[in-house]
């Protein structure tokens, strides 16, 4: 398979001299639909900044489809399409100006330009936007707009940083679709996200950053297999007191919801079995969070590695 | 990349730098001829009759080749400093930067559309300017390449302010504190042969004085100094600003972290 992404040994230290990101090597192969996870300030946007060559890296190598940054940065640029965390198109031209744009900075002539615009406009919802200034778009509408422009030369890798913050779950299932129909037509994604489910439902291998450092870096199904523990949420009869159940860490959130702790080890039948020795009656049951989510704090450091945000 | 991205690139570059400024016709057309109609009434009609003749013609024909470079350099300047420091403020430069799109298409995109605005500000200007006075043209080629090689020249500059600029104000400054005294002392409303021969001699490093009074031989068949120096000033300017433009732009001061 051939790579589509190969990061080797990449720095990056900005004024001031904050180390954002500490030798990071990565390789994400052609066709993949790659998660780059991490909190704020870990490096994520800094990583996609100098593989789109918006950061100047201090060290290190990216090579895109096989060229180099240094040497053959306009190739590398060509197989590339960006959709940034932040709004970054002119709020007052119209959606078709900036798609038709865009295309031509690609070389793409003008009425294909048009054509692909309709398209991309039509599948993301917009065509009726199509002669709206930007600014006149919602936060959805915008993101999709976003989408839209990376994909008009119709690269082979697109890299999405955060496409879905923002937008109501409704719009972000329907452009998990969409996503998923662009990696089936053969296009490599790399995704950063905040939402975990995101990368547990789209992404078949993740990499895991934490200041500057990628702490993990294997495909999904390892990663959550690694899941030692996962935390179940009863609703249950109303009690006042936290049931003791043998070999289970048991907690009473309030008088009609236990959360129980679970290890892969242990059967689920057995908690059912305690609580109806103690006439509690349970309704219904739910996971407390996705499992990615459970993995990803405990390898950042219990989630409390909220640091500076370097775009 | 190919001859033929480029060109489509560039043409792209072009074709929204022309658009934004068409788009906003009303900022940006009008209030030169405007501007342009209040100075022929009071410095040509109202005044410039009470002054008579400078260098043999009436004052009014002797002030309308400087007017007419004025605007031309005012636009050639805002269009591009205000245009890339919008896209550097909004971001949407990055649609750029992240493109194939070698440095000196995106230069010379941006200098396109600021030459593009100077030029047309500068014929509406003219024909404001017709509804005052009679032009004569002495020479069109010189008057062509005249309004080219300054437009160009300070649309460079206007570029290179906006890429140091890191606010709204910072693309007015120059414009006000340099540009306009320099524009007001460089000849479009009087003979430089008329000043002292001290200031005669300050003028002479005033690049804007090569500028109007080779626009204005172009016009009247006069100019207070000489043809080939002042196009070899003009091409000195833009080959240095060009080249400062690439520079800034290829290490993306300004533009990348």
């Amino acid at each position: 398979m051939k790579k589509a992404l190969e990061i080797s040994n990449l720095e990056k230290i900005y004024k001031g001299g904050f180390k954002a990101l500490k030798g990071i090597d990565l390789t994400v192969e052609q066709g993949d639909f790659f998660a780059l996870l991490g909190p704020n300030g870990a490096g994520k946007s800094t990583t996609i900044g100098v593989i789109t060559s918006l950061v100047n890296k201090t060290a290190g190598t990216v090579k895109v489809f096989g060229h180099d940054i240094d040497k053959e940065l306009e190739q590398a640029k060509s197989y590339l399409g960006l959709v940034p965390q932040e709004f970054n198109f002119n709020q007052f031209e119209t959606l078709l100006t900036i798609l038709v744009n865009q295309a031509g900075y690609y070389g793409v002539e003008r009425p294909l330009a048009f054509k692909r615009a309709e398209k991309y406009l039509k599948q993301l919802d917009l065509w009726d936007k199509r002669n709206d200034a930007g600014r006149m778009l919602s936060g959805g509408m915008k993101r999709r707009l976003m989408i839209a422009r990376a994909l008009m030369h119709e690269p082979q890798m697109l890299i999405l940083d955060e496409p879905t913050a923002g937008v109501d779950i409704e719009l972000r299932r329907s452009m998990w679709d969409f996503l998923r129909e662009l990696n089936q037509q053969g296009i490599t994604i790399i995704l950063t996200t905040h939402y975990l489910e995101e990368a547990e439902m789209l992404c078949r291998n993740i990499a895991i950053i934490d200041s500057g450092v990628i702490v993990k870096n294997t495909d999904m199904k390892s990663l959550l297999a690694t899941l030692d523990q996962e935390t179940i949420v009863l609703d249950i009869d109303k009690i006042s007191d936290t049931p003791q159940l043998d070999g289970f860490a048991v907690r009473l959130t309030d008088d009609h919801t236990l959360e129980i702790d679970i290890k892969k080890s242990q059967l689920i039948n057995n908690v059912f079995a305690q609580l109806s020795a103690q006439n509690i009656n349970v309704h219904s049951m739910r996971n407390k969070s996705n499992r990615l989510e459970e993995l990803f704090v405990s390898l950042v450091g219990s989630g409390q590695a909220v640091k500076q945000e370097v775009n | 990349m190919s001859s033929k991205v480029n060109a489509i690139a560039l043409k792209s570059i072009l074709y929204k730098e022309i658009n934004r400024f068409m788009r906003i016709w009303v900022q940006t057309l009008v209030p030169p001829a405007i501007t342009i109609s209040l100075y022929f009434v009071i410095f040509g009609s109202l005044i410039g009759s009470r002054i008579g003749e400078m260098s043999g013609f009436d004052y009014m024909s002797f002030i309308v080749p400087g007017l007419i470079m004025m605007s031309v350099i005012t636009n050639s300047y805002s269009n591009v400093a205000s245009s890339f420091f919008s896209a550097k403020w909004q971001r949407n430069v990055e649609e750029m930067l992240v493109a194939p799109v070698p440095t000196w298409v995106i230069v010379a995109g941006y200098v396109g559309g600021g030459m593009a605005r100077g030029m047309l500000v500068g014929t509406i200007v003219t024909l404001v300017s017709l509804l005052f006075v009679d032009i004569q043209i002495h020479n069109i080629w010189v008057i062509i390449a005249t309004v080219s090689l300054t437009s160009a020249t300070f649309a460079l500059g206007g570029l290179i302010n906006a890429v140091f600029a890191n606010s709204f104000d910072d693309i007015s400054i120059i414009p006000t504190f340099i540009l306009t005294p320099l524009t007001y002392l460089g000849g479009v409303f009087y003979s430089i042969s008329l000043l002292p021969e001290f200031w005669q001699g300050v003028s002479q490093i005033n690049p804007i004085v090569y500028m109007v009074n080779a626009f204005r031989y172009g016009f009247l068949g006069i100019s207070d100094v000489s043809l080939t120096l002042a196009f070899s000033v003009l091409i000195a300017f833009i080959v240095t600003l060009f080249i400062i433009a690439m520079t800034l732009i290829s290490k993306g001061i300004g533009l990348r972290s």
